[in-house]
């Protein structure tokens, strides 16, 4: 049967009819839709990790008690779980264990557009990078196979592109048996990793990887389609769908498995091709691999990058690739005929941008608006709060990775920068890697301020449950962790928990701390307003007659309020209108308005009753 | 038209661009049209970008029926069709138009937090309409919003939209309904009925 599925249902799809049984993720733009799907099927545990190296931990347990398991996470989550997929390279597993890592070229919604093929040579373990829904249904069982086959946990490299289309899949409605538990493996000279058990295993990985090589000549996966012998493309992913756009009669070799490869393979299509390129997104993963095989490659007309052989010749390495990019690369390379230029118009006019904003009646806008006030440096982590640096509150000076925050304020404040630093993190964030870095501060005694906020969910990624919230992944009710108790108990003495928007007490508590030494906490708290139960207490303001366009309501950021075409009649500038569809009723404009001239809710509601009567 | 008709007229499959802001039902939009290419024999690719952009910026999403598709994405030029949430950002989608192509816009504007904050203002209605004729002549306004409004269902500017788009590529309305009715909660399938026929029985009045 064809259902139309994402890359990421499919990928959860394919896991269950694998009889994969456990998952561990943490939520990560391309990657989250694959747990969130995998949680609902029957017969399977599912859950959000604190972070990605834990994720990883659980699965590798799992997998070591003898159950299929997925760990899913987004390209840099990998980066934070390297620890356990280095050791786990080494261990091997009981049962299939595959772990997903959903790439982000052209960042999307990430810091940075790492390919994480390199991952899967670096740890010596196999690489699979599908190019479609079906595809990613198909090479996650493959995965499990493979993973059991060769005692080795495998890479499923998808990227957003993959992720996030959809197109029609052929499942199955079965799933295969889960096994019972067996007994917990009593082998310490495979899974404890002291140097004398790692001394031993290291050869055995460096001889699977040949083993694994030997077995991609004939993986059903990587495939040659003959068609004209003068170009021949190996490519895979995502690319080979625009291989096959823009070369519609080249002959290609895709590799379904992008490490190790074929060696035969590649060398007898090669040998069969006048002409051979390697077209791929991001890093010259294959192209490398290829060329250290010995195999001469196209030569372009005119090189990208001229000599510089630390990148590629032909395509580019930075951003996404599409039908567009390859074939100007191919024209430019001279692989095509520059094609005709059809007359194709160009806008001329400005268009005003639309960039991701924190939302009308967001908890996080009363901080920012205070810190901007403060004008202290601001180092920020990955969350909604991250657009507290777009204009007008232009208020994040700092922002790497998740957890972040803490330790580059601490860094800061121990190198004796003058100025005092704040550090904002999210809760999700906070518990991702946040703790760690708090505790850091507190010991080592530096005076960073650091705001927790609050929201009560993960939010960027689409409202995720996390250990602050009282559900878990699969909606079971479980603790609801107080952080100014953890806090406290990491050392920090002052902590505060106020309500996010309450825009005088945040700003009393923290010009009070600024005058004091010492590291601080506050805890800003208040529940996205983006969630249903928050919805619920919508309330849109209005702009009374005593607004003079003084413009301070427009300073805090809030898509709801608007300049209206009336005019101030001694100043002329334009009034202040709050927009009734996008208004929540959060009243920070109000709060900051000097001329009392935006009404409260208490007050809406009584002018309202008032008009009724 | 069934999917001969249709191939007839687009040999090489249909490009579709939907754009809109968060929120306006691009992604439920696309999500129908994927399905109903399917329905109608295509193979079919839909594309769109989640997360951070979501977030009071523009969504977009690409669908693509064809014999074949290979690329999820299009790019400049290539789209054969647009249908636009909101006139903005149909603004910002005309440059990947085929010459030609046609072109949905719900009459519609979201003032952007760039524009409210006063770093920059949103074009005049006829310097829209004078940019996008540059492209296209096939450009159809609907009032999406009012008519869906009208019916007592705001959110369903979208399918007033697919209603308009299904009337202009003569498909049957009952196979489009019968993909609507599977993406929806039945409790709004009413409201969603009445959008659809709505934006179908409105384009009349070529702006």
């Amino acid at each position: 049967m064809k259902r139309i599925l994402s890359g990421n249902e499919a990928v959860a799809r394919g896991a269950w009819e694998a009889g994969c049984s456990v998952a561990s993720g943490y939520p990560g733009t391309p990657s989250t839709e694959i747990m969130e799907t995998f949680a609902r099927y029957p017969n399977v545990y599912a859950e959000w990790a604190t972070n990605e190296k834990v994720g990883l931990d659980v699965a590798i347990g799992a997998a070591y008690a003898g159950k299929r398991t997925l760990s899913t996470m987004k390209h840099v989550g990998l980066n934070v779980a390297a620890d356990a997929l280095f050791y786990v390279a080494m261990t091997g597993v009981e049962a299939g264990l595959v772990i997903v890592s959903a790439d982000d070229p052209s960042m999307h919604s990430s810091q940075n557009e790492q390919d994480n093929r390199q991952f899967a040579k670096f740890s010596r373990i196999p690489c699979l990078d599908p190019a479609d829904s079906q595809e990613a249904r198909d090479f996650t069982i493959a995965a499990f196979d493979l993973s059991e086959r060769f005692d080795t946990p495998v890479l499923l490299r998808m990227t957003t592109r993959v992720c996030h289309t959809s197109s029609p899949v052929e499942v199955t409605e079965q799933q295969q048996q889960i096994p019972e538990p067996g007994k917990y493996p009593r082998n310490p000279a495979k899974y404890v990793m002291i140097p004398a058990n790692a001394h031993r295993r290291h050869p055995v990985i460096e001889e699977r990887v040949s083993e694994l090589s030997k077995f991609a000549e004939n993986f059903p996966h990587n495939k040659i389609e003959y068609r004209k012998r003068d170009l021949g493309i190996i490519t895979g992913g995502i690319a080979y769908q625009y291989a096959r756009e823009v070369f519609p009669n080249a002959s290609i070799l895709k590799l379904g498995m992008v490490y190790p490869l074929p060696v035969e393979m590649v060398r007898s299509f090669c040998k069969s091709m006048e002409n051979v390129i390697v077209l791929e997104e991001l890093d010259p993963f294959i192209e490398d691999q290829v060329r250290l095989m010995g195999i001469e490659l196209f030569k372009p007309q005119i090189k990208l990058n001229g000599d510089d052989a630390h990148t590629k010749s032909i395509f580019p390495i930075t951003g996404e690739l599409n039908p567009a990019v390859v074939r100007q690369s191919a024209e430019k390379a001279g692989l095509l005929e520059t094609s005709v230029k059809k007359e194709l118009s160009n806008l001329d006019i400005p268009i005003p941008a639309r960039p991701p904003t924190l939302c009308p009646g967001c908890p996080h806008r009363s901080s920012f608006y205070v810190l901007s006030k403060l004008k202290v440096p601001v180092n920020g982590d990955i969350g909604c709060y991250t657009l507290g640096v777009a204009p007008p509150l232009s208020t994040i000076d700092t922002c790497g990775c998740m957890g972040a925050s803490i330790g580059v304020a601490h860094g800061a404040a121990v190198a004796g920068d003058k100025e005092r630093h704040v550090a904002v993190i999210g809760d999700s964030t906070f518990f991702h890697t946040g703790i760690p870095a708090l505790i850091n501060v507190a010991y080592n005694r530096s005076n960073v301020i650091t705001i927790i906020m609050d929201n009560r969910v993960t939010g960027m990624t689409g409202h995720q449950d996390n250990p602050g919230t009282g559900f878990t992944l699969q909606n079971q009710a479980t603790i609801e962790l107080d952080i100014e108790k953890l806090v406290l108990a990491c050392g920090i003495e002052k902590v505060l928990t106020v309500e996010a928007f309450q825009v005088d007490v945040i700003e009393k508590t923290l010009k009070k701390w600024l005058k004091e030494d010492g590291p601080a906490v506050l805890i800003t708290r208040e529940e996205c307003a983006l969630l249903p139960s928050a919805r619920k207490r919508y309330l849109p303001l209005q702009v009374t007659d005593q607004c003079n366009g003084c413009t301070v309501c427009f300073r805090i950021g809030c898509p709801a309020i608007l300049k209206s075409d009336q005019m101030d009649p001694k100043y002329h500038r334009p009034l202040a209108i709050i927009d009734q569809e996008l208004c929540t009723g959060c009243e920070i404009c109000a709060q900051v308005c000097p001329r009392d001239a935006i009404l409260f809710r208490d007050q809406v509601i009584a002018l309202r009753t008032s008009e009724e009567v | 038209m069934d999917i001969n008709g249709l191939m007839g007229k687009y040999p090489n499959g249909i490009n579709f661009l939907l754009t809109g802001v968060g929120g306006q039902g691009t992604i439920l939009a696309s999500n129908v049209l994927a399905e109903l290419g399917m329905s109608l024999g295509f193979d079919v690719k839909k594309a769109e970008i989640h997360g951070m952009s979501q977030r009071g910026g523009n969504v977009i999403s690409y669908i693509r029926w064809g014999e074949h598709v290979y690329s999820p994405i299009i790019t400049k030029g290539e789209a054969d069709i647009v249908l636009a949430f909101e006139k903005l950002e149909a603004l910002r989608a005309v440059e990947q138009i085929k010459p030609d192509g046609l072109m949905v816009i719900n009459d519609y504007a979201i003032v952007p937090v760039t524009v409210s904050s006063g770093m920059s203002e949103y074009p005049e209605d006829d310097h829209i309409q004078e940019t996008l004729e540059k492209f296209t002549s096939n450009v159809y306004w609907v009032k999406g919003q009012d008519l869906a409004e009208e019916i007592g269902y705001p959110k369903a500017s979208n399918v007033v939209l697919v209603g308009a788009l299904t009337m202009l590529l003569e498909i049957d309305p009952e196979a489009v309904l019968n993909v609507i009715a599977s993406k929806i909660p039945q409790k709004y399938y009413s409201f969603n009925k009445k959008a659809f026929y709505a934006g179908l029985n409105n384009l009349k009045t070529k702006k």
